[in-house]
C-alpha cells in the first residue's frame, strides 16, 4: 500500500498515513464546508488497510479546530480504526488537546464513549 | 435611498460591532471573515480559550448560513437569498447575530429543533450530541443537524432565536449567540 499524504490548508488538516509503519496523523484545522469529499481518500485507504493490518497502528489526532461537518467524518475514520483493531491491528489513539481547551478534551471524550478502542488524552502545553 | 450612514455607524459603534456583512455567503467569504476575526482577537490579546470558543461557534454559525443558501431552491425570490451577520463584543461577552429568510414550513421544523435543544440541560445536551453524531443521518453537504447542538453546548447558553413572519411563504429567522467570557 502506498502512503497517503494530504497537505494542510487554512480549512483542512494535514493527513499522513503510512500503512507500512502503521502510523496515522491528522493535524491542524478541519473546518471545510464539505468534509465528506475531503475525508474520502483517508476512509478508503483505511478500508484497504483493514484487509492487511500491521501488528500495531499508532494514531495521532492533533486538531486545533473541527466543525460539526467534520465530526461525522472523523467518527467514520474512528469506525474504520475500530475494524482495524478487531482485525488485529493493535490500534492506539492519542487525542491531543491544548492546555485549557476543555471543548477539545470533551470532544475527545465524546468519541471515546462511542468508539471501542483505548484513547489516550494528551495535553499539549502552551509555549 | 434614505440611509444616513453616520447614524448607521454610530449605532454599530454603540453596540460594539466588530464586523458586519449582508449579502451572499461563499466559501471564500467565510475564509476571509474567519481570518479577520482571528487577527482581531489576536490584537485584543484574548485568552486562547475564549478565542477558540468564539472561532468554533462562528464557524458553525456561518456555515449554517452557507448550507442554508446552498440548499435553497432556485424559485426563491430575489433578495431572499442573501443573509446578514454581525459580530459584536461587549465587556463580558461576544455576540454573534445571524439572520436569513426561511420558508414557513422549514421555520416550523427548525423552531421545534431549537426548542428541543433549549429544553435540555448540559449533560442531556452532551448525550443528545453523541446520539445525533452516532446515529444521525448526514446530509450530502456534510451537515448533520449537529451545528445548533454544538453552538448551545460550547456557548453554555440557551439559544436566543426569533421567527418573524414576512408573508404566506417566508419568515425571517434571527439567531443571537451570546458567548460569555
Amino acid at each position: 500500500m502506498e502512503n497517503l499524504v494530504i497537505e494542510g490548508s487554512p480549512k483542512t488538516p494535514t493527513i499522513k498515513f503510512n500503512p507500512e509503519e502503521g502510523k496515522l496523523l491528522i493535524q491542524g484545522r478541519s473546518i471545510p464546508e464539505n468534509s465528506i469529499d475531503f475525508y474520502k481518500p483517508l476512509v478508503d485507504a483505511l478500508e484497504e488497510y483493514a484487509g492487511n493490518v500491521k501488528e500495531s497502528t499508532k494514531v495521532d489526532i492533533v486538531l486545533e479546530y473541527f466543525n460539526t461537518s467534520s465530526s461525522k467524518c472523523i467518527l467514520d475514520v474512528f469506525k474504520k480504526l475500530e475494524r482495524i483493531n478487531e482485525a488485529g491491528g493493535g490500534v492506539a489513539i492519542n487525542w491531543h488537546y491544548e492546555e485549557d481547551d476543555e471543548d477539545m478534551l470533551e470532544a475527545g471524550e465524546d468519541y471515546q464513549a462511542i468508539i471501542n478502542i483505548p484513547f489516550k488524552m494528551v495535553e499539549i502545553e502552551e509555549e | 435611498m434614505d440611509i444616513n450612514i453616520y447614524d448607521f455607524y454610530n449605532k454599530m459603534e454603540q453596540d460594539n460591532i466588530m464586523l458586519s456583512f449582508k449579502g451572499n455567503v461563499t466559501s471564500e467569504l467565510l475564509t476571509s471573515v474567519l481570518q479577520i476575526m482571528e487577527s482581531k482577537m489576536d490584537k485584543l490579546n484574548e485568552p486562547n480559550k475564549i478565542k477558540k470558543k468564539v472561532y468554533n461557534i462562528l464557524v458553525e454559525a456561518l456555515q449554517n448560513l452557507y448550507h442554508h443558501l446552498d440548499k435553497q431552491p432556485e424559485s426563491v425570490p430575489q433578495g431572499h437569498n442573501t443573509v446578514i451577520f454581525m459580530i459584536g463584543k461587549k465587556e463580558d461577552a461576544y455576540t454573534i447575530f445571524t439572520g436569513n429568510y426561511i420558508s414557513n414550513g422549514n421555520a416550523d421544523k427548525l423552531q421545534a429543533r431549537l426548542e428541543k435543544i433549549n429544553s435540555l440541560e448540559p449533560e442531556e445536551l452532551k448525550t443528545y450530541y453523541k446520539e445525533v453524531l452516532n446515529n444521525g443521518m448526514m446530509s450530502d453537504k456534510g451537515g448533520g443537524g449537529l451545528g445548533m447542538i454544538d453552538i448551545a453546548r460550547k456557548s453554555g447558553q440557551k439559544l436566543d432565536f426569533d421567527f418573524q413572519k414576512v408573508d404566506d411563504e417566508f419568515s425571517f429567522y434571527s439567531l443571537n449567540i451570546n458567548i460569555p467570557q
